[in-house]
């Protein structure tokens, strides 16, 4: 069968990995290609980079390190941050990124979604959403979870799904950086609404905290990343732990 | 020397990568001359099964691979694989280079958990049916991973191995010289990487 899939998540700022809590307070953690060959070797299902760069000279440093982790390291790789346009897609895509993830960018022109999808086929199109609770409604936010768009998240996110989204990364603002596990709550009604795969992120502590992700239906990954890089927790020692409690893992 | 068929479909920075880090020599081309004169020929391919004939009959390649496959190890992954195929029902019906008889269906259409996601994104074990030199390095139920909503069928006689997603999903076939891989081994970690090295021995 199927197994789920665990995925780091490396937030790339001007060359190296950085993790904020809650979205602030950026440190620093480590080289990106470093970071990507070990993860691969204990035994990670994917890999996520964002780029959260402002700079040319960032961005230009962004694709440099994906080129070289995409040279020796064979799993899929999501690529996220900066995609406004189809020219983005592009420039990812080319330095072999296998999916490329958009938030804002198809926030300020939903179009992106399906223009993508038609050009590069929707398994290469990955929505990525900030969702908040604002007054007992789920939220989209934008801007790295710092902007309130007034946007039902469970509309939006299926409005995505439906025109071209292969797979939804859904971010719990909420729980994000808490480490006390998912939201649950949001990521069941995400579930109810959309059939593409879904990975959840945000709130990940412990390795108790995965083994109930997955006992939730309709959930298909589990990506972290402060608790991977400040090794809080093993890849390898997560996926023999869920495995022994009966989630197919690939070991 | 390997050939991998480069007909605008798809990204090949990995196949590529993934061939250069085992030290294997390989050429993306479109050149029939190229084709012909290499050892053997990998077919990448991600995409609509329609448009992606249409490219090989267009550019005149669809014949060089049909006659090379005879004489050479031909490799298809994903798409390439459904293109080896008699022919495929995606967006209407379409002929394949008949290479493996058998077609391409709709892998929702007959999946037996409904609850079950399509595209099949993901790690899957590979159940290897029939013993092949494709599997040299291989182990009974190594994990490889695929990207698809379509999926080969009416080929048991061709078919290599199969991964469970609530019915047995082919996963690899082989009719004479002409392999096929519905996973990507580019993509499958250090188990594709040894799929790869065996196709490169046979």
């Amino acid at each position: 069968m199927i197994t789920k899939r665990i995925i780091p998540c490396l937030d790339v700022r001007n060359g190296r990995v950085v993790k904020g809590v809650n979205f602030e307070g950026v440190r620093d953690v480590a080289d990106p290609v470093e970071m990507a060959r070990m993860y691969n070797a204990a035994g990670a299902d994917e890999l996520v980079f964002y780029d959260i760069t402002a700079s040319f000279e960032g961005r230009a440093l962004f694709t440099d390190i994906l080129t070289r982790v995409a040279q020796e390291v064979f799993i899929p790789l999501t690529v996220g941050g900066g995609i406004n346009t189809l020219a983005d897609f592009d420039r990812v895509l080319k330095c072999g990124a296998d999916k490329v993830s958009v938030n804002s960018g198809a926030l300020r022109d939903p179009a992106l979604i399906p223009a993508a999808a038609e050009r590069y086929g929707s398994q290469c199109v990955v929505l990525s959403a900030d969702v908040k609770r604002v007054g007992g409604q789920f939220r989209v936010f934008a801007r790295g979870g710092r902007e309130d768009t007034g946007r039902d998240a469970l509309e939006w996110i299926a409005w995505c799904a439906e025109h071209g989204a292969g797979e939804v990364c859904l971010n719990s603002i909420d729980t994000d950086g808490v480490r006390r596990g998912f939201d649950l709550e949001m990521l069941d009604a995400v579930a109810a609404r959309v059939r593409v795969p879904i990975i959840a992120s945000g709130g990940a502590g412990k390795k108790e905290d995965f083994l109930e992700l997955f006992r939730h239906k309709g959930i298909d990954a589990g990506l972290a990343a402060g608790i991977f890089h400040q090794k809080l927790l093993s890849i390898r020692e997560l996926k023999e732990y869920l495995a022994k409690n009966g989630v197919e893992m690939r070991l | 020397m390997i050939a991998v068929i480069d007909y605008g479909v798809g990204n090949l920075f990995s196949l590529r990568s993934s061939l250069r880090s085992l030290g294997l020599e390989a050429a993306v081309t479109a050149d029939p001359a190229a084709i012909r004169a290499a050892d053997r020929v990998i077919l990448p391919g991600v995409g609509a099964f329609g448009d992606a004939m249409a490219r090989l009959n267009e550019s005149g390649l669809a014949p060089v691979i049909r006659a090379e496959a005879a004489r050479k190890p031909l490799l298809g992954i994903c798409l390439g694989m459904q293109l080896l195929f008699d022919k495929s029902c995606e967006y209407g019906e379409h002929a394949g280079l008949g290479l493996v008889p058998g077609q391409v269906c709709p892998l929702a259409a007959d999946l037996a958990d409904p609850a079950l996601k399509v595209p099949q994104i993901g790690w899957n074990a590979l159940r290897i049916l029939r013993p092949d030199p494709l599997f040299r390095y291989l182990r009974q139920g190594e994990y490889v991973y695929y990207v698809h909503s379509y999926y080969a069928k009416h080929c048991a006689e061709s078919t290599l191995a199969v991964s469970d997603y609530s019915i047995p999903v082919t996963g690899a076939v082989r009719s004479g010289l002409a392999w096929g891989t519905q996973f990507h081994p580019e993509k499958s970690g250090d188990a594709g990487l040894r799929i790869l090295q065996a196709f490169a021995e046979l």
